[in-house]
């Protein structure tokens, strides 16, 4: 058995499996930390910033970061959620997000996040970056307006060889997510429905899916993101 | 007869981890790496070809076109820029009919940006076709023109000599200068390679020679500042089949060139200090990162690895040891500033795109091929040779109590004697200045490249060292004439613009949103609110994964702290808000495509 750990979070006194990412070491205990590019199940890589946390002093990702004995975490400070809110901002004023023309609303992690973090409109000017739609595969299409550059369908989404099906292009501001155009073609019916799954905006849809769903069953419609974690019970 | 993709594939086994270099093949056999290659290396490393567009696609000099005959890289540094690059870009384009980011339409000439090549003192600079022309001027330019329309090589093109020093000889070829103009105990000439492996190693045991470097107090001079000795304690303890020693000769801070020296001049050094590392941390492969910039220096390094290993100084029981193995494999960059990160390092080495990795864990736990690896700076391991050599007391004598030894800078920017000069820590910026030949009216100096510091004269007194101003070691000066906003702190910006990888969301949007408003600013657009927008924003950096993204707004933040006034200038005074849009320039597309003009 893995060795137990104590740490706290903004003081609240915790325990977890030495080693356990802080992420789900914090919702192990009841605790909520944001979280937008991490995805139970794959690999993370922490690139969207948003669980960052204080963890003796210094800033660091709670998805990437094992938990390890004495930590002293702050996370829900108004230091540290002004920055998360900052960063949500960022990345509405990065793509061209229109909510309320989109196939993920009320699916959105982004929107979600937005939502709980009481967002009007950012304080940043919008960049309205000139972007593509890539509509070329027969059963996906990939909105590049709405792409948060999360990467979650680069490490989720590979076939049975183990390649990646999506990529990287370019690098800094000018970076894109892509779809192989070859093994695209060869992308099952589940693989597709997985990688719209995995997508936490409205950037990879699954064609002929969209607004399917009505509006109040939708997965954020009655509650706020987090919220399930923070009314769970601790578990052991 | 160039090779063909499939034989290069051969030649690193279909190794997807070698993917670097395959690309670099390709590249250089091809002028550009065609859509064919992607599909066949795809399809020999059994990987997607968006995963090998992935790779390609980050580095500046990989290129999925053709770049023309005569490929022209002109460097578009501040310092590139103060010493005349406009009128050299000016030259090329007229003379040549094309424009830069583009092709001649016969395929003869392609013209590009690239950002700082560790030319700083010998400004402007150019790469063509993998050789570096300093010190250009309009006339060399037209000279340059004609003879390549003359279809000559650019060996031919050379009509400058050589530089001095390893410059000219017969393996490089090159018209670089060193500008070597202080020497201390790194730089300096009384040094017999393969002494310390020869003489001490044998008598000491691994724990000795940490020991050692631990007693000399010597921190990282990649930037970091991390104790040397303890890093390589962390990795001899950490466990692992193999374990790797890097060299970080990646050098992409503008206006450092000083590895690029030691590179030409005591590269000897430079592998006896990997070998020295390898003992103490049980290493048996070594790899020395360069960047592609200082490709020129290929043959040289390989030729003095060569002699090494003929002198048992690398190879099977290095120096006589028994069981000691050690040997180093030189692997190059392709353009990518962040890749001088020690984990993108680590990632650009096995073929992938140079992306920083989360930490922990740390190269010294999990590094390259999730080994452990220790990686070094150049110069970090040419001072341990020396350290080594006369003993971590002696290595304590020189510097400050706190920051130990020497320091070589890379000089450049307004004065009169740009080069390398090896210094104590503790030396101050005022003495640097005097040292060079700085004209009195300096109206602000960059200590550190554009991750550092732009300090106003009122902080010359300050000292370089870990306790104050910790640097790599590049000081650019900014005589009074310089427009700092504009032709500093600008250009710093977009730097980092173009060289984020563009993982962190942070790092990716934040500088262009900072950038935005120093445009708008320079364009008489600004308020006073701007100015403390642009601070308060720069806080949101500090969550980035590296210390590219953490320092992107260090060019803003500083210059408005020390030249505030600067900014205050150029902000509009009689309005506290002004939301910078431009009616003609919104409409610019819609006027052209619609053949309307506007009408005040
Ligand atoms: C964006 C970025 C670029 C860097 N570039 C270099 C470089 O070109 N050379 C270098 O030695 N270190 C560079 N570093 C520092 C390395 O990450 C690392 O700290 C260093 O190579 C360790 O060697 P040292 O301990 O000998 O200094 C860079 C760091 C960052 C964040
Ligand atoms: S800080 Fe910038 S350069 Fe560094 S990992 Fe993040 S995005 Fe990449
Ligand atoms: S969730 Fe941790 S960085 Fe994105």
């Amino acid at each position: 058995m893995a060795k137990i750990v104590n740490f706290t979070i903004d003081g609240k006194d915790c325990i977890a499996e030495e080693g356990l990412y802080l992420v789900q070491a914090a919702k192990n205990n009841g605790v909520y930390i944001p979280t937008l590019c991490n995805y139970e199940g794959i690999k993370p890589k922490g690139s969207c910033r948003i669980c960052t946390v204080r963890i003796n002093g210094r800033l660091m990702t709670s998805c990437t970061t094992p938990i390890s004995d004495g930590m002293k975490i702050e996370s829900n400070t108004e230091e540290i959620n002004d920055l998360r809110k900052a960063i949500i901002e960022l990345l509405f004023v990065e793509g061209n997000h229109f909510c309320p023309a989109c196939e993920k609303s009320g699916n959105c992690e982004l929107q979600a996040l937005a939502y709980r973090f009481k967002i009007m409109v950012p304080r940043y000017p919008y960049t309205f970056p000139q972007r593509r739609v890539d509509a070329s595969n027969p059963k996906i299409i990939k909105e590049q307006n709405r792409c948060i550059m999360c990467k979650r369908c680069i490490r989720a989404i590979k076939d049975e060889q183990g390649r990646s099906l999506f990529a990287y292009k370019k690098r800094g501001h000018k970076s894109e997510v892509v779809l192989d155009p070859v093994l695209g073609l060869q992308m099952s019916d589940e693989l597709a429905r997985k990688a719209m799954a995995v997508c936490p905006v409205g950037s990879i849809l699954v064609r002929e899916q969209g607004f399917i769903q009505p509006i109040g069953t939708r997965k954020f419609d009655k509650k706020p993101i987090g919220s399930e974690i923070e009314m769970s019970q601790p578990t052991k | 007869m160039v090779a063909s993709v499939t034989s290069i594939l051969e030649k690193y086994n279909k190794d997807k981890t070698r993917l670097m270099d395959i690309l670099l093949e390709i590249q250089e056999a091809f002028g550009y790496i065609s859509s064919e290659a992607v599909n066949e290396i795809a399809r020999c490393c059994n990987i997607s070809t968006v995963d090998v567009q992935q790779t390609i696609s980050f580095y500046h000099f990989f290129t999925q076109k053709p770049t023309g005959k005569y490929t022209v890289y002109l460097n578009n540094s501040v310092v590139a820029n103060m010493m005349g690059r406009e009128q050299i870009k000016e030259t090329f384009e007229r003379e040549t009919g094309t424009k830069f980011g583009q092709v001649s339409e016969d395929g003869l000439f392609g013209l590009f940006d690239t950002s700082c090549i560790g030319m700083n003192d010998q400004e402007p600079s150019a790469i063509i076709n993998g050789k570096v022309f300093t010190n250009l001027t309009p006339f060399r330019v037209k000279e340059l023109v004609r003879g390549m329309r003359e279809g000559k090589d650019v060996e031919e093109l050379m009509v400058e000599g050589y530089g001095d020093g390893n410059n000219g000889n017969k393996l490089v070829r090159s018209m670089v200068m060193n500008n070597i103009r202080r020497k201390g105990p790194i730089l300096d000439d009384n040094y017999t390679p393969g002494i310390v492996i020869w003489k001490k190693l044998p008598t000491m045991t691994p724990e000795q020679v940490i020991a050692e470097v631990k007693a000399s107090n010597i921190k990282g001079r990649g930037g970091a500042g991390f104790p040397t000795g303890l890093k390589w304690e962390f990795c001899r303890r950490a466990k692992g089949d193999r374990k790797f020693i890097f060299c970080n000769a990646d050098e992409g801070e503008p206006g450092t060139f000083k590895d690029r020296v030691i590179l030409t001049e005591r590269p000897k050094l430079l592998f006896e200090g990997m070998v020295i590392a390898a003992y103490a941390v049980g290493a048996t492969e070594g790899i020395l990162y360069v960047r592609h910039e200082y490709k020129y220096l290929q043959k040289h390094l390989e030729s003095i690895l060569q002699g090494a290993r003929e002198r048992n100084l690398l190879g099977k029981d290095i120096g006589g040891i028994k069981g000691f193995n050690f040997d180093i494999r030189i692997q190059f960059g392709a353009g990518a500033y962040v890749c001088g990160e020690e984990s993108a390092l680590i990632e650009s080495a096995e073929g992938k795109r140079g992306e920083p990795r989360d930490r922990p864990p740390f190269p010294v736990e999990k590094g390259y091929l999730d080994y452990p690896t220790v990686v070094n700076n150049v110069e970090t391991l040419c001072a341990v040779v020396k350290v080594m050599l006369n003993g971590g007391e002696w290595y304590r004598s020189f510097g400050t109590q706190d920051s130990t030894g020497t320091k070589l800078l890379s000089v450049s920017g307004d004065c009169k004697y740009p080069g390398v000069y090896e210094v104590e820590w503790g030396f101050s910026v005022y003495d640097i200045l005097g040292m060079v030949g700085a004209t009195p009216d300096v109206q602000a100096v960059q200590v550190g490249g554009p991750s550092g510091t732009l300090l106003a004269p009122v902080e010359f007194r300050r000292i370089l060292g870990y306790e104050d101003l910790a640097t790599g070691g590049s000081i650019i000066i900014f005589g009074k004439h310089r427009d700092l906003l504009k032709d500093v702190v600008l250009n710093f910006t977009e730097f980092f613009i173009d060289e984020s990888c563009g993982s962190c969301s942070t790092c990716r949007i934040m500088p262009v949103v900072l950038r935005n408003k120093l445009l708008k600013i320079l364009n008489g657009k600004g308020v006073i609110k701007d100015i403390d927008d642009m601070l308060e924003w720069a806080k949101v950096l500090k969550a980035s994964r590296c210390g590219l993204g953490q320092t992107a707004a260090n060019p803003i933040v500083s210059s408005i702290k020390n030249f505030r006034h600067l900014y205050e200038q150029r902000v509009r005074m009689d309005t506290d808000f002004d939301s910078g849009f431009n009616l003609a320039e919104s409409v610019k597309d819609y006027i052209e495509a619609s053949g309307r003009v506007i009408v005040e």
